[in-house]
């Protein structure tokens, strides 16, 4: 059942630009209530689940790897499943409006469904390779919608730096993911929480990598840069995956992963840390941008860290409230603030102003969504704060530093939250403010849902987010919630408490920076040389970097000399084969006795090869050189190997007519290098003759208990018909390889044909 | 280098050489030889024949495109090792039949290696005449140019 909602929108997606040709303009309300309708499979899965069951479905797939199509919908991932499908619908919605009349909007709803799809299946997984899977497909699908402006450079460079980010994390995740299974013995996430994972020699290793993959995703620092960077995708996107879902990707499996990765310092420690760091450093970040997304996109980042660090402090239930929370007034002030922009072509919220006569209906959607994010009460937010707060007094190592930076964060979240979503709607219009007209019910309904949603959840938990997060928190560490639940946003204000006070001072503070604001911008601007310290010009210096290195390299190695290649390739050759042949050992010369014979082909070879160095001509020189070869042939000969010996005579002599056919067209041989250069490629030359001939008498001292060739001799008449073993085994045995080589073959010799048949191009670019 | 001498002898040498790699060929499963063995001599015959004369003559010679050889070498040798699987055993098992030669004690075994070792022949064959007929060429060109 579980695996059909995925089909659902993978064939909904692919549906999706026929389906939006025929559908017209409202194609997007279609879709809308397709996804709703998915959510509402998910709430009729709820009793079961907050029941404390959890849905399981298994099919097996690729058994010798340890990968089942195992899906799994437990607390945590239905809340996950519920934001995606209906915060996706009113996404959906949005879009139809939003993006109206674009030439490409079919393909970006495909993409959108798409990213649904592989979102939804990440939350679903059960297998952690399952798993890596949709992460990995919300990366890709990420991307194009990032890059859906590509006609647009910083569209098309945050789109790369996006894949560029999450995808590196996600190769150390699956680094992480892949140690795990192995540690534990199964893939399954059910069977790890019982497997001791803590104790486990490899567990910092596995933790390390997991976080880092982790973090990546959820924009943490000092992997936070591309976030803000992805508000180059549009509203709908920002609104949907880079503030609802999938950047909380990380978040949900380190939640989900924190029963079995958890209580150990190491784990803890540094959610605490670095999820704390990024939460103070990235509202701070909030409240120094110029334009509504912006200023959202950091707080995003800041409330990133706020989960990730409250889930660090043990504290499941403030995780769970606050994920809820915050998709809610993040997703509504993303699409507010999408509609803002296009409808007035002003992006900068303190060139705004008066938008409450304006747009009457999105103002009140973003001001209780601004109310909420500032965590004032009763909003879902002041809910969410107010058991952040908790969380951090009632730690019984941290509780001083948490707190501390918990209410420092809070205070830059709540001017921001003022500068973005309230300071807008007052006052005079902006000089370069547009006249918009009015704003259609797609564009406004979704926000008010999202922005009113806010508001009962925080009054009435019992009937909506209650048992929702109680299930949650079951997931997130392995008990059910103990002791008194207080969800409704009255209960945590009466009777006052530390975190309350706490909450009083924060709103003021707030408050108090944003009436202050023009002096806040110029004490906080910093001197100009802090102002290239970010983590993006760093990410923009290596990606640099990285060019002017291959290009180097390249420069280097491929000089466009025949010689530098050569070198090249001995060195190579020296480096790689000489350890391996210094540790097999085995340096005697064999037993057999030295015959007169031997001594003068051996002889004759050396002969030839020191002649070679010394002739003026090039044709001598490979006349010289395919004298060698028919030596060496001989040698073969003399062994008893006639076929060997044919063929080997046979290609010396094709060499040969090659070698002089190419030779016609080169000067006389000259000295092109320096002494020292040569006695480098001296040095070279004898070293990896060395090298090679200790390979020989190494390789000739291996004892090989069953060598093959003697089951092939005994074999070639009475199953190969052939009294020619060689042959047998080239045609016959080893039918498979032969036929690879003469492919390789076939291939050689048109790559050779096609450059000869170009022919050196002459200045104005034709062929000679 | 006297090119009266050489193309006397390449007239002379060519022929046997064709001869010589077809029975190379034909008889390497039990004696030395084989497909490759006998498809670079059948090149360095003609090989030998472009160098005396002009690469055309050769080319004419040959009569088919190398490529064309190459191409049907592979075919062969890929379609040999599936008579085996019409036996439903596994690809490139060796199928063989034999012929008894009538008023003579001797049987003729033919078998699917053979097929391949044809196919071998004819890739061989291709490949350096490819390669060869391109240099030569080349210097064919060269000359011409000077």
């Amino acid at each position: 059942m579980i695996p059909i909602a995925l089909a659902i929108f993978a064939l909904l997606a692919a549906l999706a630009p026929v389906l939006h040709r025929l559908l017209g303009r409202y194609s997007g309300v279609w879709f809308a209530c397709v996804s709703a309708a998915v959510g509402v499979l998910f709430i009729r899965m709820a009793p079961g689940v907050v029941g404390g069951e959890a849905f399981t479905e298994s099919w097996a797939w690729v058994d010798g790897l340890g990968v089942a199509l195992s899906f799994r919908v437990d607390g945590l991932a239905l809340t996950f499943a519920l934001l995606i499908c209906f915060i996706g619908a009113i996404v959906l919605l949005y879009t139809s409006s939003y993006l109206e009349g674009h030439t490409r909007l079919g393909g970006f709803y495909a993409t959108l469904l798409a990213f649904m799809a592989s979102m939804l299946g990440l939350v679903v997984a059960d297998n952690l390779l399952l798993l890596f899977i949709f992460w990995e497909l919300t990366s890709v699908t990420s991307f194009l919608l990032i890059g859906f402006g590509h006609e647009r450079p910083g569209a098309r460079r945050a789109a790369v730096q996006a894949l560029l980010v999450t995808g590196l994390g996600g190769l150390v995740l699956l680094a992480g993911v892949v140690l795990l299974g192995l540690a534990a013995g199964t893939f399954e996430m059910g069977g790890l929480a019982s497997s001791g994972i803590t104790s486990h020699p490899h567990y910092e290793a596995i933790a390390v990598l997991i976080l880092i993959g982790c973090f990546s995703k959820s924009a943490i620092f000092p992997f936070h840069f591309w976030l803000p960077n992805a508000m180059e995708a549009p509203s709908p996107v920002s609104a949907l995956l880079h503030s609802s879902t999938m950047v909380k990707a990380g978040v949900y499996l380190i939640a989900r992963l924190h029963p079995t990765m958890g209580g150990t310092p190491l784990w803890d420690d540094a959610l605490m840390l670095l999820g704390g760091a990024t939460m103070v450093y990235a509202a701070f970040l909030a409240t120094r941008q110029n334009t509504l997304k912006g200023v959202l996109a950091y707080s995003t980042v800041s409330s990133l860290g706020v989960l990730v660090m409250v889930i660090g402090l043990g504290a499941a239930k403030a995780a769970a409230v606050y994920l809820l929370a915050h998709a809610m007034f993040k997703a509504c002030l993303f699409l507010v603030a999408g509609t803002v922009a296009d409808a007035t072509g002003q992006k900068d919220p303190a060139r705004l102003g008066g938008l409450f006569r304006i747009m009457p209906l999105v103002s009140v959607a973003s001001l209780l969504g601004a109310l909420s994010f500032a965590g004032m009460f009763p909003f879902a937010g002041f809910v969410g704060k107010e058991l952040a707060l908790k969380a951090g007094l009632a730690h019984p190592e941290w509780a001083v530093a948490a707190t501390a930076a918990t209410v420092v964060g809070a205070v830059f979240t709540v001017m921001a939250a003022i500068m973005v979503g309230i300071g807008p709607l007052f006052g005079k219009a902006g000089p370069d403010q547009g006249t918009p007209e009015p704003i259609g019910w797609r564009q406004w309904s979704g926000p008010l849902l999202l922005a009113g949603a806010g508001v009962v959840t925080a009054l009435l938990p019992a009937l909506t987010i209650q048992p929702l997060v109680l299930s949650t928190v079951v997931s997130i560490t392995g008990e059910p919630y103990p002791g008194e639940v207080k969800l409704h946003a009255a209960e945590l204000l009466w009777p006052p408490s530390t975190a309350t006070a706490l909450s009083v001072l924060v709103l003021t503070a707030g408050g108090a920076l944003y009436a202050m604001r023009g002096l806040y911008a110029r004490v906080t601007a910093g001197p100009s040389w802090t102002h290239g310290l970010t983590a993006d010009n760093a990410y923009d210096r290596t990606i640099d970097g990285l060019g002017w290195f291959s290009k180097f390299a390249t420069r280097f190695i491929q000089s466009g000399y025949l010689h530098t290649y050569v070198r090249a390739t001995l060195v190579a050759m020296i480096l790689l084969v000489a350890p391996a042949v210094w540790r097999s050992g085995g340096f005697e010369m064999p037993d057999a006795p030295l015959t007169l014979v031997d001594i003068a082909i051996a002889g004759s070879i050396v002969a030839c090869a020191l002649v070679v160095l010394f002739l003026p001509h090039a044709l001598a020189a490979v006349a010289v050189l395919g004298g060698v070869g028919f030596i060496m042939a001989f040698l073969f000969v003399l062994y008893g190997v006639p076929d060997v010996a044919m063929t080997q005579f046979a290609v010396e002599t094709l060499v040969v007519i090659i070698f002089v056919l190419v030779i016609y067209h080169l000067p006389r041989l000259r000295r092109l290098t320096s002494r020292t250069r040569r006695a480098f490629d001296a040095l070279f030359a004898i070293t990896f003759g060395v090298v090679m001939g200790l390979l020989a008498m190494s390789a000739a001292n291996v004892q090989v208990p069953d060598p093959v060739s003697l089951e092939h001799a005994a074999k070639s008449v009475p199953e190969g018909y052939g009294r020619n073993v060689v042959n047998v085994i080239l045609v016959d045995f080893r039918a498979l390889d032969t036929l690879g080589e003469i492919f390789v073959l076939g291939i050689a010799a048109l790559g050779v044909y096609t450059l000869l048949q170009r022919g050196p191009m002459t200045k104005q670019g034709g062929r000679a | 280098m006297n090119a009266v001498v050489l193309q006397t002898a390449a007239r002379v040498v060519m022929p046997v050489m064709l001869l010589l790699s077809l029975v190379a060929l034909v008889r390497g499963h039990n004696e030395p030889g084989g497909g490759f063995v006998g498809g670079l001599l059948a090149a360095a015959g003609f090989a030998l024949y472009g160098l005396a004369y002009r690469v055309d003559d050769a080319r004419r010679m040959l009569r088919r495109d190398p490529r064309t050889l190459i191409g049907a070498g592979l075919l062969l040798a890929v379609a040999s090792g599936l008579p085996g699987v019409l036996g439903s055993a596994p690809y490139m098992k060796g199928v063989w039949y034999s012929i008894p030669i009538p008023a003579t004690d001797t049987v003729l075994k033919i078998g699917t290696p053979l097929f391949f070792d044809i196919g071998v022949y004819l890739v061989v064959i291709g490949i350096t005449l490819l390669m060869i007929f391109a240099l030569e060429d080349a210097r064919d060109g060269d000359t011409a140019h000077r």
